[in-house]
């Protein structure tokens, strides 16, 4: 399954080449043409069928969130700060693999005999926690890994029934969603496919690409919060894991385009495909950076919920990912330029 | 422009939906411009054609405004809000608000809060439309509204929601109204989503790749009770932006202004923002650059529901701003 190739490979923002391989080996036979740009997208074409074809960017990161070497301790310890968004509460006992060379490493915390009272109900600081790859020396840690050195969480697929589980579903299933679309049949229109990087540190990979692709309309396709869990009051889940795809209608980087909104909601309605909408006002997207490439692009972000992103080891399920990848496949082959008008 | 501003100021059209007010406006400038269009995002442009040997001008108003968007719907009916740009809970308990569909709702306060004393957040306001269950409701997630207060009058004064902007929509409007001919190519942008980071007229900009650019806006005043101190007061004419926390006015263009306001006669105060920005800020950094200013017109209560302005103010904008395109 191109999910777990996709999901077991290791990408952290700006480090996107193991994820970008697997990409290019899905697709090629697939498309008529594609490069790599200065960034490291991947942008991959696909003529369509139809005539005075609409140009439609689909778009994917590639990245994951990570953590990067920033320096050592006496001790040997590597000390690190993240890439993109990582609560630090959710590292002390994380298992991770540490450069190019996938060095085992672990992130330690002292043993709960030995914590204070107090020390118990504090959150750690990532200025507080080391990464431990077995160095005795302050110069072997370095030789090991040099500062700038990536650190990626070493979680492995794996499937438990109707959920699977594994790392940085945000966003590989919205890479393997894309990929499956690129696998399909042709569309009326030209799919113009970015597969990007760096959107986990501020959307950069999407920018480029959508004003090379200067695209008609553009949709981001995501691994996206689900916080379906017991609370504390009743508010909103952002969104929950078997309804099926989240489609975005507003979030801190963009409003989704209503004409785009009713493509989707109507054919979602039409063909009984399960859909939620993201509750608004939460998260961003590559859109965010899209719609405002060139004169303005329409947009609207479709998602696999998943629960507990930006971790080592989130879950999704796979009637969501089909969902969605169905919702996609039909929306598109609906969408015509009078769709925009 | 009474009429102008009451209509403008009374229509749907928070950042994002603004198909309602886009409508109220293309009816507006439709006999008025040489060509109408709609752009990718949703600005609205109208175009008044020059000899050819002119500039390429723009002049932006914003069409959206502020509002809030339906984030949940509980099993009782009530909606829990996230809001749409600058929205401030002290100025929406007790307040309505209205859909596209014509539902109105009411905002509530929570009982239980944890200190009373604290202005409230957004998250302990909810809606009520007068549903009774999650299934009776007449709206859902994702749905958006506007906040609702009649127009009035009192003396020179206009008070009103959403006066940012259609008191801006309106400037141009009338400033489109009354420019007979200009050799300039001047295109009037009606721009969406300001109110949520500046969108629609970055993306306007991008596509008319314009030699000069001005916004035209509101301003916050120093003129109330205990307020901040800022040199701007309602009725003593625009205020010619220099800065605010988004840009500083190309010095180019905020001599034009001061220049023709001088040479008409024209009553203009000088404005320093430290908190906010306009689509100015958005058009100055628009491909190579594009040399920018603001036209503000002096508002008070700016992003509550009874914004306030000074109908001389508004007059006086229509006047420099036809000076300014004519001198250009």
């Amino acid at each position: 399954m191109i999910l777990e190739e996709l999901a077991n490979a290791i990408g952290v923002s700006g480090d996107e080449g193991d994820v970008r391989a697997i990409v290019l080996d899905a697709v090629r036979e697939h498309v008529d043409d594609f490069k790599v740009d200065t960034m490291g997208n991947v942008l991959a074409f696909k003529r369509g069928t139809g005539r005075n074809r609409l140009r439609v960017m689909l778009a994917a990161h590639m990245d994951e969130v990570g953590l990067m070497v920033v320096g050592y301790n006496g001790d040997g310890f590597l000390q690190v700060r993240t890439v993109g968004g990582i609560d630090p509460r959710l590292l002390p006992g994380a298992l991770l693999l540490v450069g190019p060379e996938r060095i085992p490493g672990v992130i330690g915390i002292k043993p709960i005999h030995l914590l204070e009272p107090d020390e118990r109900d504090k959150a750690p600081k990532i200025e507080n926690l080391v990464v431990d790859v077995g160095a005795k020396s302050k110069d072997e840690a370095k030789k090991l890994a040099p500062p700038g050195t990536y650190i990626a969480f070493a979680t492995r697929f794996r499937d438990l029934g109707p959920t699977v589980s594994g790392k940085a579903f945000d966003d590989r299933a919205g890479c393997a969603v894309l990929v499956e679309l690129l696998r399909g049949e042709r569309f009326r229109f030209d799919l113009h496919a970015a597969f990007t990087v760096q959107e986990e540190v501020g959307l950069r990979g999407a920018r480029v690409a959508a004003y090379t692709i200067e695209p008609d309309c553009a949709f981001a396709l995501e691994g996206t919060i689900a916080d379906d869990i017991p609370k504390e009051k009743e508010s909103s889940p952002t969104t929950a894991l078997g309804q099926g795809p989240a489609i975005t209608v507003m979030d801190h980087s963009f409003i989704a385009d209503r004409r785009l909104l009713q493509l989707l909601t109507d054919t979602a309605q039409e063909l009984g495909i399960p859909y939620q909408f993201k509750q608004p006002g939460i998260g961003g997207t590559d859109a965010g950076a899209i719609h405002l490439a060139r004169a303005g692009v329409p947009s609207a972000t479709v998602a696999v919920p998943c629960r507990y992103i930006h971790s080592p080891v989130a879950l999704m399920s796979l009637n969501d990912f089909n969902h969605t990848v169905e919702l996609m496949r039909e929306s598109l082959s609906r969408l015509t330029r009078r769709t925009l008008k | 422009m009474r009429d102008l501003i009451s209509k403008l100021t009374g229509a749907f059209g928070p950042s994002g939906a603004e198909e309602q007010i886009r409508q109220v406006i293309r009816a507006k400038v439709e006999p008025l411009a040489d060509e109408i269009r709609v752009d990718p995002l949703g600005s609205l442009i109208a175009h008044k054609q020059g000899n050819g040997e002119g500039k390429r001008i723009l002049l932006d108003a914003h069409m959206d405004e502020i509002g809030v968007m339906v984030s949940y719907v509980d099993e009782k009916g009530f909606a829990r809000l996230t809001r749409i740009g600058g929205v401030f809970p002290l100025y929406c308990v007790g307040g309505r608000v209205a859909f596209a569909n014509g539902t109105v709702g009411v905002i509530g306060l929570e009982g239980k809060r944890k200190d009373p004393n604290k202005a409230p957040k957004l998250e302990e306001l909810y809606l009520d439309v007068g549903a009774t269950s999650r299934d009776d409701c007449p709206i859902g997630v994702g749905d958006q509204a506007m906040f609702v207060r009649p127009f009035a009058v009192q003396g020179t004064r206009l008070i009103s929601k959403a006066m940012d902007d259609r008191v801006g929509c309106a400037v141009l409007i009338e400033t489109l109204r009354r420019l007979k001919s200009t050799p300039h190519d001047v295109y009037f942008v009606f721009a969406v989503q300001e109110e949520v980071g500046l969108r629609g007229a970055r993306t306007s900009a991008y596509g008319i790749d314009p030699d000069l650019a001005i916004a035209v806006d509101v301003t916050t005043t120093g003129d109330t009770p205990e307020s901040r101190p800022m040199a701007v007061e309602l009725g003593q004419g625009p205020a010619i932006k220099v800065k605010d926390s988004g840009m500083l006015a190309h010095p180019a263009v905020r001599d034009l202004m001061v220049q023709q306001a001088k040479k008409a006669k024209i009553p203009y105060q000088l404005e320093v923002l430290e908190r906010g920005t306009t689509d100015a800020a958005a058009m100055q950094l628009v491909r190579a650059g594009v040399p920018a200013g603001c036209l503000s017109i002096p508002c008070r209560y700016v992003h509550s529901p009874s914004e306030m302005v000074d109908e001389r103010d508004v007059e006086n904008s229509v006047r420099l701003l036809l000076e300014v395109v004519q001198a250009a």
